[in-house]
């Protein structure tokens, strides 16, 4: 996809108050981004407007700043179906966060799905959050855990999926869309294809993708797909679970609780309709209208554009990175293949300390295991630093972050 | 902004000073850090009761950890049990000198909490040594 000259870093930048930050006289290079992202002034002030203007429980106050508040939480749930174009804002729960969403599913679907000698299938590139949730259920229910083995370059072994398909009774497959990190884009259409021939239903974990490039679920026709508001310029505490109508019907509820019912009595109760059956209790109000707010930021800016744009920046500093001495990159070489995630070793110099020299020049990174300590025991690596890519990076920090990772090698005599 | 990698840090990092194992020590600790994954184990032979005659330790992990680790060990050779009692986290980061971050402190100092953990399991006064090392 060309890059549209529209797409001007430098404006988009100023729309980041945090970015302005200096520290020991030098600017923040924030490359977290996988962590969690920056905010914009849109948000910032979304959520300023709600608490001076129109702070109200929703769903029950019968007077005016409920109703607006109601509203604008409902119109955020309607703009989270368009940007991931579900079939209806029905289908779309919200929930803290992606961690939260697959929790969601393995309790409710899972316990009512998965049985004895059952197979849950997951990949060797999973977050501790889609794996954690499913080793829980699987013990519970004497299920039995399949892993997708990945190659060196950190690419799903198809054939592996195959079998497990074909032979392991397995039914579901929980599957990260975009590695955080190694960046790895799978080709998750053609999976969740693959897998609805065998009767296995899939869940997308989105955390990593959504935010960075265009995703239709419909078009995936994925059962389940997660991700989480903070990653994506919006507040933490708020995410999001995807999940086809007829499943959403068919699952109990999760949590129980106000909001969630329709009549309860001293010893029975019954549910309201989705999504609201999953949502007990006073949900994160201001999380969902500040999502929405980031939505409408991405939808302006254009998720195509933002792709684009990361993926330029990407390959610009794996060509950079490629050239300082001693280190090793991690993931598929080719950028077209990964999103705007790095990780990587620098010599025998551990990843912790490595942070701290980077945060001597004010550039943040993630240094440890990023959640996926599975994924470094494949690699045969005790951790790695990674530098991940939002729409607001530029090359310009990919140049500081590399002459820092010079002055490094040379601190520590790589 | 002087970096806390100092020529010393990495003198100790790159050429660790009483790194191994030891026959029969009879204090003996290890611990790790879950945040970061570095490990520290010490051993030590004592001669007689009360004074450590030789000190061993073994670990992975960051600079920091493991080059504190390394000149713990050599600060604590032929004390006496209650000298290396008063050791504080202080005089270990004069060792390392600069300035460290909350989560950086923890890697500082994982070889005094591990030294700490031997020696009270040794006196059997887990008690009494309880709250100097959560204070680690």
């Amino acid at each position: 996809m060309q890059k549209t000259i529209a797409y001007n870093v430098g404006k988009i930048r100023e729309d980041f108050p945090i970015l302005r930050r200096v520290i020991n006289g030098k600017p923040l290079v924030y490359l977290d981004n996988a962590a969690t992202t920056q905010k914009p002034e849109q948000v910032i002030e979304t959520l300023d407007r709600y608490y001076r203007e129109y702070n109200a429980n929703i769903h029950r106050g019968i007077y005016k700043i409920s109703e607006e508040a109601t509203a604008a939480h409902e119109e955020a749930r309607a703009k989270v179906a368009r940007f991931i174009n579900a079939g209806s804002p029905d289908e779309i729960v919200f929930v803290r966060g992606t961690t939260e969403a697959i929790n969601l599913v393995a309790q409710t679907w899972g316990r009512s799905n998965i049985g004895l000698g059952d197979g849950i299938m997951l990949t060797e590139m999973e977050h501790h959050s889609n794996i954690v949730p499913w080793q829980l259920l699987a013990k519970e229910k004497t299920a039995c855990l399949k892993y997708v083995g990945i190659s060196d370059d950190g690419i799903l072994l198809k054939n592996e999926f195959q079998q497990h398909l074909e032979n392991d009774g397995v039914k579901l497959f929980s599957v990260t869309q975009v590695s955080n990190v190694l960046g790895t884009i799978n080709p998750v259409r053609e999976l969740v294809r693959e897998a609805h021939k065998h009767h296995c239903h899939v869940l997308v974990d989105a955390a990593q993708s959504v935010p960075h490039m265009p995703v239709d679920v419909q078009d995936l026709d994925c059962d389940f797909l997660a991700f989480s508001g903070h990653k994506m310029c919006g507040p933490t505490g708020i995410g999001v679970l995807y999940a086809k109508k007829k499943l959403l019907v068919e699952m109990p509820p999760f949590h129980g609780g106000g909001e969630m019912i329709r009549e309860v009595h001293q010893y029975e109760a019954s549910w309201k309709e989705p999504p609201y059956k999953f949502e007990a209790g006073t949900v994160n109000i201001e999380g969902g209208i500040g999502l929405g707010s980031a939505v409408d930021y991405l939808t302006e800016i254009g998720t195509r554009n933002i792709r684009s744009h990361e993926k330029e920046v990407t390959a610009y500093a794996l060509e950079q990175l490629g050239k300082v001495k001693g280190t090793t990159v991690y993931g598929p070489p080719d950028p077209q293949a990964r999103g705007g995630v790095i990780s990587f070793n620098l010599g025998d110099i551990h990843s912790h300390d490595m942070a701290s020299l980077l945060d001597e020049d004010n550039i943040a990174v993630r240094s440890g295991q990023h959640c996926a300590q599975p994924l470094h025991e494949r690699f045969g690596i005790p951790s790695s630093t990674r530098a991940s890519f939002y729409l607001y990076n530029t090359e310009g920090e990919v140049d500081q972050l590399v002459t820092a990772l010079r002055r490094a090698g040379e601190i520590f005599k790589i | 902004m002087s970096s806390i990698y100092s020529e010393i840090i990495l003198d100790y990092y790159r050429h660790p000073r009483n790194k191994g194992k030891l026959e029969n020590p009879q204090i003996h600790a290890r611990d790790s850090n879950p945040l970061c994954g570095d490990v520290i184990e010490i051993q030590m032979v004592l001669d007689g009761i009360s004074k450590v005659k030789e000190v061993k330790y073994n670990g992975q992990g960051c600079a920091i950890s493991q080059a504190s680790a390394s000149m713990l060990t050599e600060m604590i050779q032929g004390k006496t049990l209650e000298e290396i009692r008063k050791i504080s986290k202080d005089d270990i980061l004069s060792l390392i000198g600069g300035q460290l971050s909350a989560v950086r402190l923890k890697c500082a100092l994982l070889s005094l909490k591990v030294m700490k953990t031997g020696l009270y399991s040794y006196l059997g006064s887990m008690e009494t040594g309880k709250e100097e090392i959560s204070g680690l």
